[in-house]
């Protein structure tokens, strides 16, 4: 070995070793923001959550979803068009005798609103909650030009006492408790009476801050949207404060990503009413406020307290209106980045995320935005570092997808920055371990780990053919040591036993319906054919017992295990050869049956991004959840003695994140209770298992802690608790020590 | 099934915490001045046949008069049946100074003036862009915040509304 040779592997092994330190770290962290922020976040986002499921009922599914239709279509062409609404907004603005500003960058945004603060010899700023502000870190510029800045938003102005970031996008403070909020003023203000209550500390911030709104020079505002035929801008509060800091100063700075922009007024109408229905469960927010400014209202002058007329202030009112860049022309250019843009930040996608709801935006966030789409806004404006702090905590269980109110595929933006992440990542020692070992399509770099979840159907192959040895090997202690220092796989963890037969060899040459009503691809899925056939098996007999000739061929994974580690080539290449293997079976005629909920979702949602248009189109029409088929079979005339019916046996279902998201949920409960169980369901978006993401040590915690509250509400059943995912059946069994099997076992024959 | 959408804008009232009461136009002042609060500031009514000057309203109030003041009073042009939401708009007057500052808001509405929902209230919003008429805040329920760890009504605007419905029809 070379002199080079020896200091590059040298340097190789400490890269290694840096890198598997890090899940120790995230761990850590994770561990003590479950400890100090869980309870108040989960208690917080739950019951938005809870309050956006509710509105939505009130006014119904159908109309909701024709707003978020045209809310998207909305921001899809403002998007597309976005240089001329520039140009229409600056017209417009200008003839209001307003002036807009385009910031290319974060520094060039705080120069300017510095630069408007000093010319209107400014000595004090009030803000009202803006995001984009605090992306550009626009406090920092103006204290360091010698400004008095106050957040007169009550959650921004805790975070701003605390000299905290936000942990929503929504509620900045969300993961502090009244006792900490009371602990914190009293020790940085001293009051006369102890705050000890909201209402004592609300009446104390309203005072204190209406001082500082009183004597503040300009006021900085935020912007929900902005009108491009009026020059006008929206903002959404509840507190009133922004309402304030636009009217009372007679200078106002609104500052405002591009993407803000959308023609106008009619355009507004679906996302007023979209926006605070998704975001915290309210018909509609205190105040929408829709301003052209420089408006009417007379600016007050409080240092004329006796003269009519508010202070008889003779000041002409000042607007400007920044819109600032940074980095959002590329995201418009990106493919896969630019529907990032459509958000209109109302945090939903945090809400609705079972591992958000357990450890809060500062774990699930980056250097500003946190939930789901932050990853998104992060690669977009801070790059890829930023979002790969956080990026792996999507699990990717989709439950953010139908709560988005313009329809962003969330999950697939985080797949894609995954992917990004994974290539930019330097070749190293794992690659000279394992490229060549592993059949997949990604480039060196792509981390072991990733590899490994990701090529698990070569794991189940190898695992199933030489099983029972291969489960008493691998849960030999020091080989899940190994696995775990290696791997990162949590010892914590049970492993999937692989089965010696598979779902497909006991189909092999095995005889069924003549005659048939339909003909059948029960899709051998990695998890149904190699660790749970007897769900197969169970699945196979149900159909022929309802007239359905089944086959079970011989095909390969969906892809899903390695799109879900960001392997994107590798599930293309397993989409292409799975959608040419079913092509055949749909020549013939066959209906495609998938039993495990996560594949089902792979082929009917990132098909249609992985596959040719009609590839993906013909896939998606034949291909059926198996309770979602049983249901239709029913429907259409099959008689359902023919399976095990219930007689009143209370059953604990727990459905499948994905399977939910695609509205498959409704489809087993009618089944078991036509055929007369008694159903019980889990009101949880996920059970926190999510494939791969539960076995990994440093989130091993945290899916304990999204299970547990899956775990609670089947806890003192004494129904038969069953479940539609391989992973949710997994982490219920760990959680509650109690068997739990797909329901098609219970309805088998 | 048709519920008037007066009744209708009353239900939504008092589910988002603000009180409202009907009158004929006739009965305007008494009812103004039950509903006041003194010391009281107000903006001047929109509508021709109704006006504060015969009241103990400010109109035109110094600082101190708004700072001081525990009610406010506004004429609205809008309400919304569904969501009881009125409007307020940005005028010389100082409507929105007068919403806001005071711990009650008065609003004066004519029953004529009550719309259906948001989207007749855009209907209505787009007429009144087009004339010029583009500034102006949709005001639903008390001011309030949960930021401090429990729902509290009244922090930077006002912690009760009060619709004083005027019966036109």
């Amino acid at each position: 070995m070379s002199e080079t040779d020896a200091g590059r592997l040298a340097s190789l092994v400490s890269r290694a070793r840096s890198r598997a330190a890090r899940p120790d770290a995230d761990a850590d962290r994770i561990r003590r923001l479950l400890a100090e922020e869980g309870d108040q976040i989960k208690a917080n986002t739950r019951h938005f959550n809870a309050e956006r499921y509710d509105r939505i009922d009130e006014i119904g599914a159908e109309r909701h979803e024709r707003y978020r239709t045209r809310a998207r279509e909305i921001k899809a062409d403002a998007i597309e068009r976005l240089p001329e609404l520039i140009d229409r907004v600056r017209e417009s603005v200008a003839d209001n005798g307003g002036t807009v500003y385009i910031a290319d960058d974060a520094a060039d945004a705080r120069e300017y609103v510095a630069e408007v603060s000093e010319g209107a010899d400014a000595e004090r700023v009030v803000k009202s909650k803006s995001m984009t502000t605090e992306e550009i870190d626009l406090n920092e510029g103006l204290e360091a030009r010698g400004l008095d800045i106050w957040e007169t938003d009550l959650g921004e102005f805790v975070i701003q006492v605390a000299e905290e970031s936000p942990s929503h996008i929504v509620g900045p403070s969300l993961h502090k408790s009244r006792e900490e909020i009371t602990d914190l003023f009293e020790a940085q203000f001293d009051p006369e009476e102890s705050l000890d209550s909201a209402q004592a500390l609300t009446e104390f911030a309203r005072e204190y801050l209406g001082e500082r709104i009183e004597a503040a020079d300009v006021g900085i505002t935020g912007a929900n949207f902005v009108l491009a035929d009026s020059g006008s801008i929206a903002l959404v509060t509840n507190e009133g404060n922004a309402r304030k800091c636009a009217s009372v100063p007679d200078t106002h700075v609104a500052v405002a990503g591009v993407e803000k922009i959308i023609p106008s007024i009619e355009e507004l109408h679906p996302f007023a009413e979209l926006i605070a229905r998704s975001a915290t469960g309210q018909a509609i927010p205190q105040y929408l406020s829709l301003l052209s400014p420089p408006v009417d209202t007379p600016a007050v002058d409080f240092d004329s307290p006796d003269e009519p007329g508010f202070g008889g202030s003779d000041a002409e009112r000042d607007f400007h209106l920044v819109l600032v860049d940074n980095g959002r022309t590329e995201m418009r250019e990106d493919d896969d980045l630019r529907e990032t843009l459509y958000c209109i930040r109302c945090g939903a996608c945090a809400n609705s995320c079972a591992n958000f709801q357990s450890v809060g935006g500062h774990a699930f966030g980056g250097e500003t935005y946190t939930g789901g789409i932050a990853t998104g806004w992060e690669a977009g404006v801070e790059g890829l570092d930023a979002a790969a702090e956080f990026n792996d905590l999507c699990t990717g269980c989709s439950r953010c997808v139908n709560a988005c109110p313009v329809k962003i595929d969330i999950p697939w933006i985080n797949t894609v920055v995954r992917d990004r992440i994974n290539r930019g990542k330097d070749p190293g020692l794992e690659d000279v371990l394992v490229d060549g070992l592993v059949p997949d399509a990604e480039e060196p770099g792509t981390p072991l780990r990733k590899r490994f979840f990701g090529n698990f159907e070569t794991v189940a192959k190898v695992g199933s053919a030489t099983a029972p040895v291969s489960n008493t090997i691998a849960s030999l202690t020091p080989v899940r040591r190994a696995l775990d220092a290696g791997l990162g796989i949590d010892v914590r963890r049970e492993l999937p036993a692989f089965q010696r037969e598979t779902l497909v060899e006991w189909a092999e040459g095995r005889a069924t319906v003549d005659d048939p009503e339909r003909r059948v691809v029960l899709y051998p899925d990695v998890y149904t054919n190699y660790v749970q056939p007897e769900r197969g098996k169970a699945a196979v007999r149900t159909l022929e017992a309802l007239g359905c000739a089944v086959t079970v061929p011989d095909v390969g994974g969906s892809g899903r295990a390695p799109l879900s580690q960001g392997m994107i080539a590798t599930a293309r290449d397993k989409a292409e050869r799975l959608a040419a293997d079913l092509g055949d079976h749909l020549d013939a005629g066959r209906d495609v049956v998938v039993v495990e909920p996560s594949a089902l979702a792979m082929v009917r949602r990132e098909y249609e991004k992985l596959l040719p248009a009609a590839t993906y189109e013909r896939l998606d029409d034949a291909s059926y959840e198996v309770f979602e088929y049983v249901y239709g079979l029913l429907e259409n005339g099959a008689a359902p003695d023919a399976l095990t019916a219930g007689d009143g046996d209370g059953v604990a279902y727990h459905s499948h994140c994905q399977q939910r998201t695609l509205g498959l949920e409704s489809h087993t409960v009618a089944v078991l209770e036509e055929l007369g169980y008694d159903v019980l369901t889990s009101d949880v978006e996920c059970c926190g298992m999510a494939g791969s993401f539960g076995y990994k040590s440093e989130y091993y915690e945290l899916s304990v802690d999204v299970g547990e509250s899956l775990a609670d509400q089947f806890e003192d059943t004494d129904r038969t608790v069953v479940a539609s995912g391989t992973s949710c059946t997994d982490q219920i069994e760990a959680l509650l020590a109690t068997e739990a099997r797909h329901p098609i076992r219970l309805v088998a024959p | 099934m048709s519920t008037s959408p007066v009744r209708e804008f009353r239900r939504s009232l008092r589910r988002v915490d603000a009180t409202s009461s009907v009158v004929e136009p006739a009965g305007f002042d008494a009812a103004l001045a039950d509903a006041l609060e003194e010391p009281a500031v107000g903006a001047p009514l929109p509508f021709a046949d109704l006006s504060l000057s015969d009241h103990p309203v400010a109109l035109d109030p110094s600082p101190r008069e708004l700072r001081a003041a525990r009610t406010g009073v506004t004429g609205s042009r809008l309400g919304i049946a569904d969501l009881g939401t009125v409007a307020v708009e940005s005028r010389g007057g100082g409507d929105e100074l007068t919403a806001l500052f005071p711990e009650r808001h008065v609003v004066v509405l004519r029953a004529s003036d009550v719309r259906p929902d948001l989207e007749s209230a855009f209907a209505w919003l787009a007429e009144e862009f087009d004339a010029g008429r583009d500034s102006l805040v949709f005001e639903t329920g008390p001011s309030a915040t949960g930021d401090m760890g429990a729902l509290v009504q009244g922090v930077h605007g006002p912690e009760a509304i009060h619709v004083l419905v005027v019966d036109d029809e």
